[in-house]
């Protein structure tokens, strides 16, 4: 895994120069210290640091402290090898690479080194992930969303004494090192810093993230404040001559070692605040805790009231009556102030089933958490971040209670998450919730509203005149495309297949023949009928897995079979929010169980009354699958924002993108 | 014989209107009305009285055929029929050359043109000759020998040296031929409505405690073949697919469930999640090519497709009157049918685009509700007949069994 990991960082650390770039460069002190190890590799190999992203290497590094923290801690840990390795070795050269690993490994791999080293952390997001897909697991998201804080804590803790060692490790390979290029603050740095540390490891993750934020945000202070600090500047501008990223490192750590001692009071002091919000969300974990039991508890009360509609085979799932929960809730709106009202009319909507579509779906629940922001005022003696994060973890279980989240909203609400976690602790509450709604709004706009029409213009490009174009379902990217396509003049027709219960293609087709579409609307049994004379498939996703397996609307595995039978091209539209990095194999482990009633229902015919009455026969079930899993040799290509990829690209583009654009 | 044809012409109304669903009982009613075609069919004196019969069954079943041609059963009975006649008709002229006593033993004689029986008036050599027209397969050769056989037929009676005794034996034979033609489809009557508990008695073998079993629209010899498998105590668990547009699967879920099996119905959209934890997949038929391939309701296809991605098996059960002697070309579109659009969609909301009569040409909409789907043997693992079990690649040399390969072309 270490070894793995190490190399695998490495394009990362691209990406993040990429995207870092923007950021600002010179930062907080406190990510320095706290990659202690990083840092070290990186100063004692100074020009390898400044031969590597540069600035931009920095700023990326220090941006995500927390995850830094942990980054590095594990970096430190798991690189406990391999870095010494690099240190030793005579040529500049591969001490570069090492320290960029490293460097990389902290900055870029939180998520995957917090999953590999830290069991916490990575349960942590795990239980997210999942919890916000499945409803049993809300607790577990709710926990996690929670517990990330405490996670990174835990890591911390855990890792420490590693990792000291490991860094006196590192320092003694680093001395090595500094005998061929000398650098005495680069060693006195992570010396200082190690004391700290201890102090700050508990409360580290926090304070990290919190500084990143505020290096970003006011950056124009950090500035006044590094041309104040002549010394650092000096060095800076000593070491950096070569290059620019050399002094904005260097200076961090000078900075620190002042700023630090300053704030290390005051961390104190806040990190007995902290504490105090740890056991906040360690209180919700509990609440979710008990909501998991309660859960648990429900779940066995229904199925003892309706053990009859239970299917086996699904007992993983929640299984519950719909139209239970509808009177507890609104006996509970008045009692629970806890659930925003903007969060709780989405809840409710997704409850009825008025809502449907996953984009639409995320993006009413993120306008909702928008608007619950804006309404959010900090209760006192307690931390923003903290709070919110609990507010909103209690808001992701209700939503959960409501309808089990689609992964792309899982992906939204870890990114709200972060987000928050980011927020830097000195900012004032209004601004802080300005700059929340605004990444949402950002989130939204750029994730999905832009997403999409990256993807119509990329789609586009496959249709040709006279192709007849089948599409599963409604999808509103596929919408889009050949809403577009039929603008700029293709001629083309479109199948519609449709599928019981929901029928929402008759929604796509009355939008399509509005505009004038040619249209053929047929049911999924006769796709393998139609499938003879349609040249392209379109079909729209809920997510995307990193084996490449699409998770979407059932039948759309039926539809991409029976295309590829017939060799006809199935190309997926996703949006690259919906990418997850989890995996599945079958439609069974993870889905979503819809309301039986809706299939026992049938129309138009009469024997709808026969399943009325066989309704309480305890060997009659009726199974309402909501979402399986086609595999990715059905799909010949998957439209998404980053451009048109093969199935087989979905595990790159979430370790290369996904990871930034939710952490960063 | 009014009587007869308003009877045909009742089924061919009642087939061109599709009132009759289900291959079973589209291939009952097909047998019954033949057998009284055939019962009320006066045969004429002089000719050849198989080839009479023959030529009446032919005409009727060609107008059954053309009422509904994508029921293949009817063409299938039909041509079961003829083999009937012309097997019985073999057998007798047989007989005749084995041994003419047992013509004479059983003859019965209503109306006599002569009573005086020769039966020395039939030679050897007719009676080979009326064995090859029947029985021989349809070639070059037996085209170029029909000229001189029909030739024959009048030559053998002017040799004959009085023709009333030729007459009379003709009679008795034409007695004798219809009785047992009347026996042979009453046979087959029995056959097909004893198929199902053929095909159930089979269920024993293929069916293991604790399976998972999927099946798609309603068919009554599923139905049988499960609850046989039921009633020998075994226990299973079977998902419906409901078959969407006419929903057979609630029917059959319902009886299922009657008859106390675990069912569990799930949408037709869900067969590819659900196929992975199934351990059989078994369809009915609507009719079985000679290919193989299977012709059964519409969403069949992708759940053989599934089941094959699975390597689920997929049986096929199919009373044998469903084996159709044909090979099928474009089999989803030419031996398809397209039901009506108000069963997939209001016609209120869509009206005005469904409309054809809008002026701007086309219709911008149309919808495909087609009742059949179709199979391709290659994704086919079993039949269950009423005569046992057979691989796809065999189904031809079954089908062979039951029908003469001069009536496949009708």
């Amino acid at each position: 895994m270490d070894a793995r990991r190490g190399p695998l960082a490495v394009p990362k650390v691209r990406r993040v120069g990429f995207f870092t770039s923007i950021e600002p460069s010179p930062d907080s002190p406190r990510p320095n210290r706290s990659l202690s190890g990083p840092a070290e590799a990186i100063t004692t190999s100074s020009s390898p640091l400044s031969d590597s992203p540069s600035g931009q290497f920095i700023s990326p590094v220090q941006i995500p402290p927390l995850r830094h923290r942990s980054d590095n801690l594990a970096a430190a840990s798991r690189a406990a090898a391999p870095v010494p390795v690099p240190v030793p070795g005579p040529s500049a050269f591969r001490r570069q690479l090492a320290s960029d690993r490293a460097l990389h490994v902290g900055s870029y791999n939180p998520v995957d080194s917090l999953l590999g080293t830290s069991p916490p952390s990575s349960n942590g997001e795990v239980s997210e992930d999942s919890g916000s897909l499945f409803g049993f697991q809300r607790s577990d998201s709710a926990k996690l969303s929670a517990s990330f804080p405490n996670g990174g804590f835990d890591m911390t803790m855990r890792v420490r004494a590693p990792q000291e060692s490991e860094a006196k490790v590192v320092i003694a390979s680093t001395s090595d090192g500094r005998k061929k290029n000398v650098e005495p603050s680069g060693t006195s740095e992570p010396v200082a810093a190690t004391k700290p540390r201890k102090e700050k490891e508990q409360k580290s993750l926090k304070e990290k993230t919190s500084k990143a934020e505020r290096r970003a945000i006011q950056e124009a202070q950090r500035a006044a404040k590094a041309a104040a600090k002549g010394e650092g500047s000096k060095r800076a501008g000593e070491s950096s001559r070569a290059k620019p990223s050399k002094t904005a490192k260097q200076t961090q750590p000078k900075k620190d070692v002042p700023q630090v001692t300053s704030s290390l009071s005051e961390k104190r002091t806040v990190s007995v605040e902290k504490e105090r919000r740890m056991d906040v969300p360690q209180a919700q974990m509990q609440y979710d805790d008990k909501s998991r039991v309660d859960k648990a508890k429900r779940r066995s009360v229904v199925e003892q009231t309706e053990s009859k509609n239970k299917v086996e085979l699904f007992l993983h799932l929640p299984q519950y009556e719909r139209g239970n929960q509808l009177p507890n809730l609104s006996s509970n709106i008045f009692t629970l102030d806890t659930i925003h009202h903007a969060v709780y009319k989405v809840g409710l909507q997704h409850l009825a089933g008025d809502l449907s579509g996953d984009n639409s779906r995320c993006i009413a629940m993120l306008h909702a958490f928008q608007e619950a922001i804006n309404d959010y005022t900090t209760p006192p003696m307690k931390d923003l971040t903290m709070d919110l994060t609990g507010k909103i973890n209690g808001y992701v279980s209700f939503l959960i209670e409501c309808r089990p989240l689609s992964m792309s909203m899982g992906n939204a609400i870890r990114f709200l998450k972060n987000q928050i976690r980011k927020l830097p602790v000195d900012l004032s509450e209004p601004e802080a919730k300005a700059s929340l709604c605004s990444e949402i709004g950002r989130f939204i706009d750029e994730k999905i509203i832009l997403a999409d029409k990256v993807i119509v213009q990329h789609a586009v490009t496959k249709i040709r005149d006279g192709e007849v174009l089948l599409t599963y379902g409604f999808s509103c990217v596929v919408e889009m495309i050949l809403l577009y396509a039929h603008e700029i003049g293709r001629k083309f027709r479109v199948v519609v297949v449709d599928s019981r219960p929901n029928l929402e293609g008759q929604k796509l087709l009355r939008r399509l023949v509005a505009r004038g579409l040619d249209c053929t609307y047929t049911h999924i049994n006769a796709v393998s009928y139609i499938m003879g004379e349609v040249t392209r498939v379109f079909l729209g996703a809920s997510s995307i897995f990193s084996n490449g397996t699409l998770y979407s609307k059932v039948g759309t595995a039926c539809v991409a079979m029976v295309a590829n039978a017939f060799s006809v091209p199935v190309i997926v539209c996703c949006e690259a929010y919906k990418f997850h990095e989890r995996v599945l194999l079958d439609s069974i482990c993870s889905n979503e169980l819809g309301d039986p009633d809706a299939i026992a229902n049938v129309p138009l015919r009469t024997n709808t009354k026969h399943a009325k009455t066989m309704d309480n026969n305890k060997n009659l079930q009726f199974l309402n699958l909501m979402y399986d899993s086609t595999p990715a040799e059905y799909i010949s290509m998957i439209v998404t924002d980053y451009g048109m990829i093969p199935p087989t690209s979905i595990p790159v583009i979430v370790r290369e993108y996904r990871r930034e654009d939710l952490l960063l | 014989m009014p009587d007869v044809q308003s009877m045909v012409l009742e089924f061919v109304n009642k087939l061109r209107k599709r009132k009759i669903e289900g291959s079973q009982a589209t291939a009952r009613c097909t047998v019954e009305l033949l057998r009284s075609v055939i019962s009320h069919h006066r045969v004429p004196h002089h000719a050849n009285q198989a080839s009479a019969l023959i030529d009446a069954v032919k005409a009727v079943g060609a107008q059954l055929v053309a009422a509904n041609p994508v029921e293949l059963a009817v063409g299938n009975v039909v041509r079961r029929v003829l083999h009937i006649i012309r097997e019985e008709d073999l057998s007798l002229a047989t007989a005749a050359v084995a041994g003419l006593d047992l013509l004479d033993a059983s003859d019965d004689d209503e109306d006599v043109n002569g009573k005086g029986i020769g039966y020395t008036a039939m030679s050897a050599a007719v009676v080979a000759a009326a064995a090859r027209s029947t029985l021989r397969p349809p070639s070059l050769q037996t085209l170029l020998e029909g000229t001189p056989e029909s030739a024959t037929v009048p030559y053998t009676s002017s040799s004959g040296a009085d023709s009333e005794s030729k007459t009379a034996d003709k009679s008795s034979i034409t007695r004798k031929l219809k009785h047992d033609v009347i026996e042979g489809v009453n046979q087959l009557i029995h056959e097909i409505a004893g198929c199902h508990e053929q095909i159930a008695e089979q269920a024993i073998e293929h069916i293991h405690q604790n399976e998972v079993i999927l099946t798609l629209g309603s068919s009554r010899t599923v139905l049988e073949f499960l609850c046989a498998a039921k009633e020998k105590k075994r226990s299973f668990r079977v998902f419906v697919a409901e078959g969407a547009p006419r929903y057979q699967g609630h029917l059959l879920a319902k009886e299922l469930v009657a008859r106390g099996l675990q069912t569990t119905v799930i949408t037709d959209s869900a067969v590819f999640a659900m196929i992975s934890r199934v351990n059989m997949v078994i369809i009915g038929a609507h009719a079985v090519m000679a290919n193989g391939g299977v012709i059964g309701p519409v969403g069949v296809n992708m759940a053989a497709l599934a089941a094959k991605k699975h390597a689920v098996p997929f049986v096929v059960l199919a009373g044998s009157h469903k084996l159709c002697p044909l090979y099928p070309h474009n089999p989803e579109v030419l031996l398809n049918e397209l039901r009506s659009p108000s069963e997939l969609l209001d016609f209120g909301e869509f009206s005005d685009c469904l409309d054809f009569g809008s002026g701007s040409g086309s219709p911008l909409l149309q919808v495909v509700n087609p009742t059949f789907d179709y199979v391709p043997p290659s994704l086919v693992s079993l039949f269950i007949t009423d005569t046992g079990g057979h691989i796809p690649s065999y189904m031809y040399r079954l089908i062979a069994d039951y029908y003469s390969a001069d009536d496949l072309v009708m």
